[in-house]
């Protein structure tokens, strides 16, 4: 049984690029450390991925998890002083952690570029969007004005805005949520960027509108053959998405495999808990869902052993393992990582015979 | 466990209209000038027909601005409706003064979106869930403390929690303290604007459990307000799909999901993200251009028509009424979808 399963995961990731070439993004062991006067926040604590150019990965998690500091670290976002960032991040081999802030910000923009989450914010309400479009490429390009608004107005196109000659010298207030989302995708485009995150992009928008901006950014990803990371809380979006896809909880990774393994064969229970908390419109519709218990941990106080033990229901199954050991972020064959005590067969016992059927 | 509450749905009497709007509208007055001279208005609601039966949970889904808070709104009765009728329980809401609306507050209540700004942070917890009782003069048999004690229980929530502010609480408890004060009188209908959309994805579940063990336990009504079509599959018996203040299709659940026949449900349901990486290849998806055009100034005839596939002239010049297509499943729109599928299959 278990034999079989683990073929199936390596099958899997026969598909996947050599994990061995050098990746086009390379994280390692990345710590980042927020002192407090309430103790040491441990928003990343430990966390290793990698992304190819031409490649998606999706970071699903709850609030606090740590997705998006994790992001902002990668973009060199963080305040220096207040955040501890220890471990590697390789961006085509530069290790960009203790990379002074100017040659952080020439890469900036140039080799990487963000969506952001909330556009109203993101964006400056007292310069036009074409003004702030033209500035982030007239910071990488040495180009007069008028040939920085002509690519501000193609880029404007190229994301859908309706008569972009005119909207260019329009402001943020002006453009709607979505238009407001794809001005901020053509801001994050205007260097042909090779990495792109996208922070949660379609969150505050309707789902006509989210439908419209992940094929947007499928488009221009097969356009630009750029690496893109897509942070979500929505297992939905990293389904359309992602190659692979990594579940953080608690500022660590706990499950890190191919997008069809998380969905198809998922090992870790906070994975299990996920799916099954989520109603589907592709599955005959469930009596009941089926919650995790309880609240995600203070990440000041993360708890003893496993992060996820108070809310498992599997932690007591295998003595008091998962109450004393943190559990080791390993390969269970295939390139499909969890960290989770429980033994193999157990694992798929349990999925085969008391989750999936319950989907 | 779930033997029980199945058994509990199946006695859920879903029975005669609770509830009923005719014809009801909401237009907000754009001033401009020195004298403030109305020069147009937001048609926020304009012409909503539809009724909730006692026990049911009736959904109002759509995009952003196409007027579902608004009516949420105008049937607890927040604001005056512009136009048309609500009755409640028989009598006629409509235009009721504050004063005389107040003694009608318990029997509707709200939920709202927003755990974070819809509970005073300079309030305890057993403040605010007892000020239901202290506002309706509410004489509660072992004194409100225990009363109120009895509602964060029953929510899910520590009784011991009565002297906490909502600060020293999550998102998930926050919600849970807003629906204790919800049911703090008892109401007969819940109008729950966005109940989970804030909340994270397991805390929702929870959330969700919770709200369908209430309606179980107290014979609810809801009309929930939300834009996430997979939790509203979930959670209700009859859908209504709204857009730009009309009512586009009104079905029970399982008919509007498998059954859409206005075009704009089955854009919306072929929008929805399947988390099935194996259907990601050969999905067919509606992709509907562009924004929701402005209530200012609705498009004429069908208000969909600008962005719908299948417009035709008919749809620029004549508005389509929203009429019975089969038994209990109503669409507005001039060539709807899967109308022969219904004639061949039978609608329970």
């Amino acid at each position: 049984m278990s034999q079989s399963s683990e073929d199936n995961l390596a099958a899997a990731a026969a598909n996947r690029p050599a994990a061995s070439g050098a990746p086009f993004l390379r994280v390692r062991e990345l710590r980042v450390h927020f002192p407090t006067d309430d103790g040491v926040v441990k928003s990343v604590d430990n966390l290793s991925f990698s992304v190819d150019r031409g490649k998606t990965l999706g970071i699903v998690g709850e609030s606090g998890s740590g997705k998006s500091v994790t992001s902002l670290s990668i973009m060199g976002l963080h305040k220096r002083g207040t955040a501890k960032i220890t471990g590697e991040i390789l961006l085509d081999g530069q290790d960009l952690v203790d990379l002074p802030p100017d040659q952080v910000r020439q890469l900036r923009g140039k080799r990487m570029a963000m969506i952001f989450q909330d556009p109203l914010s993101a964006m400056h309400p007292f310069y036009t969007v074409g003004n702030q479009i033209v500035e982030a490429y007239r910071v990488h390009n040495k180009v007069t004005k008028a040939v920085a608004r002509k690519h501000a107005i193609d880029l404007l196109d190229r994301v859908g805005i309706p008569n972009p000659k005119s909207r260019v010298d329009d402001y943020p207030h002006q453009f709607s949520g979505g238009m407001r989302q794809r001005a901020m995708i053509a801001m994050a485009l205007s260097c042909d960027p090779e990495l792109l995150i996208a922070d949660e992009p379609t969150t505050a928008l309707d789902v006509t509108v989210q439908a419209q901006i992940l094929d947007l950014i499928r488009d221009l990803q097969a356009e630009f053959n750029s690496a893109v990371i897509i942070i979500t809380h929505d297992l939905g979006v990293v389904a359309e998405l992602a190659d692979d896809i990594m579940v953080m909880y608690a500022g660590r990774a706990v499950e890190y495999s191919t997008a069809a393994d998380i969905f198809n064969s998922p090992q870790h229970p906070y994975t299990w808990g996920l799916l099954g908390s989520m109603p589907r419109l592709d599955r005959e519709r469930t009596e009941r869902l089926q919650p995790i218990k309880g609240t995600p941990p203070s990440l000041i106080n993360v708890p003893e052993g496993c992060p996820f033990n108070p809310r498992c229901s599997y932690a007591g199954t295998n003595g008091d393992l998962s109450f004393t050991v943190r559990p080791e972020f390993r390969d269970i064959g295939g390139g499909h990582h969890i960290a989770c005590h429980l033994p193999a067969e157990e694992r798929q016992r349990i999925w085969d015979t008391e989750i999936r059927p319950k989907l | 466990m779930s033997t029980k509450t199945e058994s509990a749905a199946a006695d859920r009497r879903v029975g005669d209209d609770l509830l009923v709007a005719t014809d009801l509208q909401k237009h907000f007055p754009i001033r401009r000038g020195l004298l403030q001279r109305q020069v147009g208005a937001v048609q926020a609601v304009d012409g909503l027909t539809f009724s909730v039966r006692r026990g049911e949970t009736l959904s109002l889904v759509g995009e952003s601005g196409c007027g579902k808070t608004t009516t949420g709104r105008l049937l607890t009765r927040l604001i005056e409706p512009t136009g048309g009728k609500i009755t409640l329980d028989g009598r006629d809401i409509t235009h009721l003064s504050m004063g005389s609306m107040r003694p009608l507050r318990r029997d509707i209540q709200m939920i709202f979106q927003d755990p974070y700004s819809s509970l005073n942070p300079r309030h305890t917890v057993g403040t605010i869930v007892g000020a239901p009782f202290r506002l309706q003069n509410v004489k509660t048999e072992h004194g409100v403390k225990r009363a109120v004690q009895d509602l964060l229980e029953l929510v899910g929530l520590n009784p011991e929690h009565y002297n906490r502010y909502p600060h020293e609480f999550s998102g998930g408890q926050r919600q849970r303290i807003g629906i204790a004060r919800t049911l703090a009188l008892r109401p007969k209908l819940i109008v729950a604007d966005e109940p989970v959309s804030a909340l994270d994805v397991s805390i929702q579940a929870q959330v969700v459990n919770l709200l369908e063990d209430l309606q179980n336990e107290f014979d609810l009504t809801y009309v929930m307000i939300a834009h996430d079509l997979s939790v509203v599959r979930h959670v209700s018996d009859r859908v209504a799909v709204m857009y730009l203040g009309k009512i586009m299709e009104v079905a029970d659940r399982t008919a509007l999901y498998e059954r859409p026949m206005h075009p704009y449900t089955v854009a919306l349901l072929s929008a929805v993200p399947i988390p099935d990486t194996a259907r990601r290849e050969n999905r067919e998806r509606i992709r509907l251009q562009g924004d929701v055009p402005s209530p200012i100034n609705p498009p004429s005839g069908c208000r969909f028509h600008t962005r719908c596939w299948k417009a035709q002239e008919v749809c620029k010049t004549k508005e389509p009424l929203l009429v019975d297509l089969a038994p209990g499943h109503q669409a507005a729109c001039h060539f709807p979808e899967n109308k022969d599928k219904v004639t061949t299959s039978p609608v329970g």
